[in-house]
């Protein structure tokens, strides 16, 4: 049981230090979880902290692969909103 | 030296300055009212004072990279946009790293007077890391202010620990008093370890920031508040919030544009928000500073910049030129002092000088009500004088002249975007760029021009002059308002007097 960062990660370091088991570190490309520490919060907080910060779309993702802040769930705009609310801002 | 005002008592503040060695004319007046210690505060420092920004030099260190909020112009690849231009990324420092970089800078550059902790991310978000630098410097070198910016959200929490380090400045970017608008804004923010969506995020993030300002006025420490202009979103709700912060106690309301371009990957670049023209960012800003001063001089510098406003030594600083030093700090801080002694002198002798250029100016045999104002770029690399080539120029400061004064308006970049000139695309559209930056003014001012830049420029209406090169801007600019009278073409309208120069 442990997250996993991905491509897609920025480098950013809001997540590194409320990692409540240390299990993430700077690395190159990106930042990484290092498995065997990863309690996914369990028994810390409701809520994966990582995840709960990370301002990128799918860059960490559970054991299943399964993107935690899936595409439009950042930008509150799901995807198939995109090109409405686009058009909208570009009237401002 | 913008804040110090004229005739008053000289205890701690050098009568150096006053409002008209930088022309900012009645936006002064504003201040008049703070108390001699504030004013002691910000004499010197380059972010607050217009005319201390083109003697004194500030720097930036980037300790602090985390960020626990989302702004809709930022992209968290690159530094905070609130204190930086879009698209930057800095060196990011351990704090003693940065301590270390702070006293050579200090040593090599005696001008330096300011620092401050501005990014990469939020800097309270990294209390640790920010709070370490400022602990050592505040016992290293204590003759350099410390200064520190937020977004706001962890500001109430850590206010009392802020005070121990003996900050007394803190920036403060609000872009809004309302929730609604908040929403707009801010898409999320991380709050009580969860994230915190929407509406009810920036009903969060901004009761905090209100908070947080109280706080920080309460304990006597000056506050600056900047705001990012976003059209369509709170262009007419920041007259709305500038009366909300200095009712709260700032002593500063900054408005800057939005920088929105595809390129960068923000949201708002993305989706093509648009930025502010010139002229909607100015008449916000006229409209704000009829209720507090503005800073129009602030460059939104990199979170690493190292220098003079507007212009970055950063590169002569990098940690692997830095860790071989060895710094005699206590033999620098003399040295320094020498300096900032040097500096104030001239400033008093500027500001002597400009007293007699506003009496010759008033005395202009021009009926006021005819003499329009003109508005004039002018090209210089610091020092209040104008000694830049046209060609050489990455920004103009844009002064205006009007029948009773001479005073600063703005700061325009050419080079917004550019990173180098793969990204630039040939001279000439370079060269329009920069016409296009200037749209409005009338004169340009700068030590040297080429023939091509002049031809255009002519042709776009904005007459070029070199003719001031090596004097002092002010000075300069009354001049050719001067003539300008004499030739009588400020009684016309500027598009016909457009046409005449074309
Ligand atoms: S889920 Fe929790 S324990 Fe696992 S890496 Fe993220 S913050 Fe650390
Ligand atoms: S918060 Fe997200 S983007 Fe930032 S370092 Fe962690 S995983 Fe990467
Ligand atoms: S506060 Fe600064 S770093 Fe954080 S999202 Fe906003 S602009 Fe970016």
């Amino acid at each position: 049981m442990a997250l996993q960062i991905v491509d897609g990660c920025v480098n950013c370091w809001a997540c590194e230090p409320l990692c409540p088991s240390q299990a993430i570190y700077a690395a190159l490309p990106h930042f990484l979880i290092d498995a065997k520490k990863c309690t996914e919060c369990d028994g810390d907080y409701a809520d994966k902290q990582c995840a709960s910060i990370c301002p990128i779309e799918e860059a960490i993702v559970d054991s299943q692969g399964e993107a935690l802040n899936p595409p439009g769930s950042l930008t509150g705009i799901p995807p198939e909103r995109w090109e409405q609310v686009r058009a909208e801002i570009q009237a401002r | 030296m913008e804040l110090t005002v004229l005739g008053q008592s000289q205890t701690t503040a050098p009568e150096a300055g006053g409002c008209a060695s930088s022309g900012c004319g009645s936006n002064d007046d504003q201040l008049n009212h703070l108390p001699e210690h504030i004013r002691a505060k910000v004499h010197n420092h380059p972010c607050y004072s217009e005319e201390a920004h083109h003697h004194y030099a500030r720097m930036h260190v980037a300790v602090a990279p985390a960020c626990n909020i989302q702004c809709h112009y930022c992209n968290r690849k690159y530094d905070c946009s609130n204190e930086s231009r879009p698209g930057v990324v800095s060196e990011l420092l351990t704090p003693d790293q940065a301590v270390k970089k702070v006293m050579t800078v200090a040593a090599n550059i005696p001008q330096m007077t300011v620092l401050g902790i501005a990014g990469p991310g939020d800097p309270l978000a990294n209390p640790e890391r920010t709070f370490d630098t400022f602990r050592q410097l505040t016992e290293k070198a204590p003759d350099i202010k410390l200064c520190v910016s937020t977004n706001g959200l962890a500001l109430p929490e850590l206010v009392d620990e802020l005070c121990q380090h003996n900050i007394d400045h803190v920036t403060m970017t609000i872009n809004c008093v309302d929730p609604d608008i908040g929403a707009q804004i801010y898409p999320w923010i991380f709050w009580k370890n969860r994230r915190v969506y929407g509406r009810k995020g920036a009903e969060i993030l901004i009761k905090q920031q209100q908070k947080g300002l109280q706080m920080l006025v309460d304990r006597g420490i000056l506050v600056k508040v900047n705001s990012v202009m976003i059209p369509g979103v709170n262009d007419k709700h920041l007259e709305e919030v500038s009366k909300a912060v200095k009712a709260k106690g700032a002593f500063l309301h900054n408005v800057m544009p939005l920088i929105a371009e595809a390129e960068h990957g923000t949201f708002y670049g993305v989706m093509g928000q648009r930025g502010p023209t010139h002229d909607e960012l100015q008449e916000l800003q006229d409209a704000c500073s009829g209720d507090m001063n503005m800073m129009r001089h602030c460059r939104q510098c990199r979170a690493d910049a190292v220098g003079m406003l507007g212009e970055d030594r950063g590169d002569e600083f990098t940690m692997d030129k830095i860790e071989a030093v060895d710094v005699d700090y206590a033999a620098a801080m003399v040295k320094r002092a020498e300096v900032h002694a040097a500096i104030e002198a001239t400033l008093a002798a500027k500001q002597q000088k400009k007293n007699e250029t506003f009496i010759s100016l008033s005395s202009l045999s021009i009926p006021k009500k005819e003499s329009r104002p003109v508005l004039m770029a002018i090209a210089t690399s610091g020092g209040g004088i104008i000694n830049q080539h046209f060609g050489h120029a990455r920004e103009f400061l844009i002064y205006e002249a009007n029948a009773h004064d001479v005073r600063f308006i703005s700061h325009r970049k050419t080079d917004l975007y550019c990173s180098g000139d793969d990204t630039c695309g040939d001279g000439e559209s370079v060269l329009q760029k920069t016409i296009n930056a200037l749209k409005g003014c009338e004169v340009v001012l700068c030590s040297k021009i080429g023939y091509e830049p002049w031809g255009m420029l002519e042709e776009a209406g904005i007459m070029p002059n070199g003719e001031h090169a090596m004097e002092a801007i002010e000075d300069a600019v009354a001049a050719v308002y001067k003539e300008m009278g004499e030739k009588g073409l400020l009684d016309k309208k500027p598009e016909t007097k457009q046409r005449a120069t074309a």
